[in-house]
């Protein structure tokens, strides 16, 4: 129990540090830029009680506003975020598995399970953040491709992240 | 109850939604400047669009009473019509006033044209420089004080009326006599006029009736309206009078443009006080 919490808090502070830090200097023009710090909402323990998954995602998304000086905007996306998770957790894992404090990290889970999870709710994340950013329906392509680059671009550097820290089945 | 907490606790994971991610749009709305604008630009143009709409269901509704209201005004405007083909030999003719040793002369014209809704109001009348009308001459109706005649041409002229902002006319009060500005005051009531510059000291009665001094271009005695509040200060020591006037602006026909014979004279005579001060 101790260790998830320490885990999830080392988690935390690197991936706030380095999308604040790193990832907001990378980009691809203004078409993909990376939020891979929802890694860390993606990686909270299966069995997390809705209350606090949602005030974690709220909170983390108002640290990243912080520093992208866009109040509102992240936690609106991670909010969003938590919502797609909770309901794709429930839809794909049996009731035993999302009771537990299983980390749905590739190793634990099999990968394309894990693929599906990543890109699905990473979609819909960058789709609250962007039309939450934009503010308007106007050029609405312009967005649509803006989500579709960065969500790609997102995903590809939470995969690199899972690989790094890739291990063979614990349980 | 029971089973709207059951529907709470069992979809908890919505409501939850609903609840953060409202708070998270507060934000972004709030904290936003872009964001803020944009909202609150996109329910103006609902609210201007609904509105639109709105305006142009109820325009049919009064149909049938703006129908009624042209066909009215097509009556009056034929009879008009009738008065103008036929000719008028008694609205060219003047009244001399005799009692005031014929100080003033008036001359009777008629309104063909007239406003009462705008900041600054003017009207036509139907005689200008060949009748005798003059440039700086008062202007006043069977029931009080119109305006000051701005500019004549040969057969009009355009009076300044009392409903104007730059309009002062010498008023005095009835009983006090004590006498200070006529002007319209906040200037969007027809009806009401601005009595300025009155001291501080003079007890002013309600209803009280308020008269031209005779000080400027107008006969004295010449009502203007009645008093109907009296208790705004306008600074330290006048009084700002709220006074109901008592020209109709609204339908004014007839008036009368007030030939000062001795105008010309007094102000020859005032004009040596300010070249000796």
């Amino acid at each position: 129990m101790a260790k998830i919490f320490v885990y999830n808090a080392v988690r935390f502070l690197v991936l706030v540090i380095l999308q604040v830090f790193l990832f907001k200097n990378i980009g691809y023009y203004n078409l993909a830029t990376p939020f891979p710090y929802i890694l860390f909402i993606l990686l909270l323990p299966v069995g997390i009680p809705n209350f606090l998954l949602y005030c974690i995602a709220f909170s983390t998304g108002i640290t990243v506003d912080a520093f992208y000086d866009t109040l509102g905007v992240n936690a609106a996306a991670c909010v969003a975020l938590a919502w797609a998770r909770i309901i794709f957790v429930r839809i794909t894992l049996q009731t035993d598995h999302y009771e537990s404090y299983l980390t749905p990290l590739w190793g634990n889970v099999p990968f394309r399970w894990y693929f599906l999870y990543v890109s699905v709710i990473t979609l819909f994340h960058h789709a609250v953040l962007f039309m939450m950013e934009t503010f308007s329906f106007h050029q609405f392509h312009y967005t649509v491709v803006r989500v579709l680059l960065s969500c790609i671009f997102t995903v590809v550097i939470i995969l690199l992240f899972s690989l790094l820290f890739y291990r063979k089945k614990q349980r | 109850m029971k089973n709207l907490w059951l529907i709470l606790t069992r979809y908890n994971a919505f409501f939850l939604f609903i609840v953060f991610f409202g708070f998270a749009y507060y934000l972004v709305v709030q904290n936003n400047t872009f964001q803020r604008a944009s909202a609150v630009n996109t329910s103006n143009q609902l609210v201007g669009a609904a509105y639109a709409k709105i305006n142009g269901w109820k325009s049919y509704l009064y149909l049938s009473e703006d129908n009624a209201l042209l066909a009215e005004e097509n009556a009056r405007l034929k009879e008009q019509l009738q008065r103008v083909m036929a000719p008028d030999s008694l609205a060219q003719g003047t009244v001399v006033d005799s009692i005031e040793n014929v100080q003033y002369h008036y001359i009777v014209a008629k309104v063909t044209n007239n406003s009462i809704h705008q900041k600054n109001n003017y009207i036509t009348l139907d005689k200008g420089r060949v009748h005798g009308i003059r440039k700086g001459m008062g202007v006043i109706s069977a029931s009080g004080i119109v305006g000051i005649v701005l500019n004549v041409s040969d057969h009009f002229s355009t009076v300044q009326s009392l409903l104007h902002s730059e309009t002062r006319v010498s008023a005095a009060l009835e009983d006090s006599k004590a006498f200070g500005s006529m002007t319209w005051g906040e200037g969007y009531d027809a009806r009401v006029g601005m009595l300025k510059d009155i001291p501080n000291h003079v007890k002013v009665r309600k209803g009280e009736a308020v008269l031209t001094s005779g000080f400027s271009l107008f006969p004295p005695g010449i009502p203007i309206g009645k008093v109907i509040e009296t208790g705004i200060s306008g600074g330290d020591s006048f009084l700002d009078i709220k006074v109901e006037l008592s020209t109709p602006f609204h339908n004014l026909q007839h008036v009368y443009v007030v030939d000062d014979l001795l105008a010309g004279e007094r102000t020859e005579l005032e004009s040596q006080n300010e070249n000796n001060g």
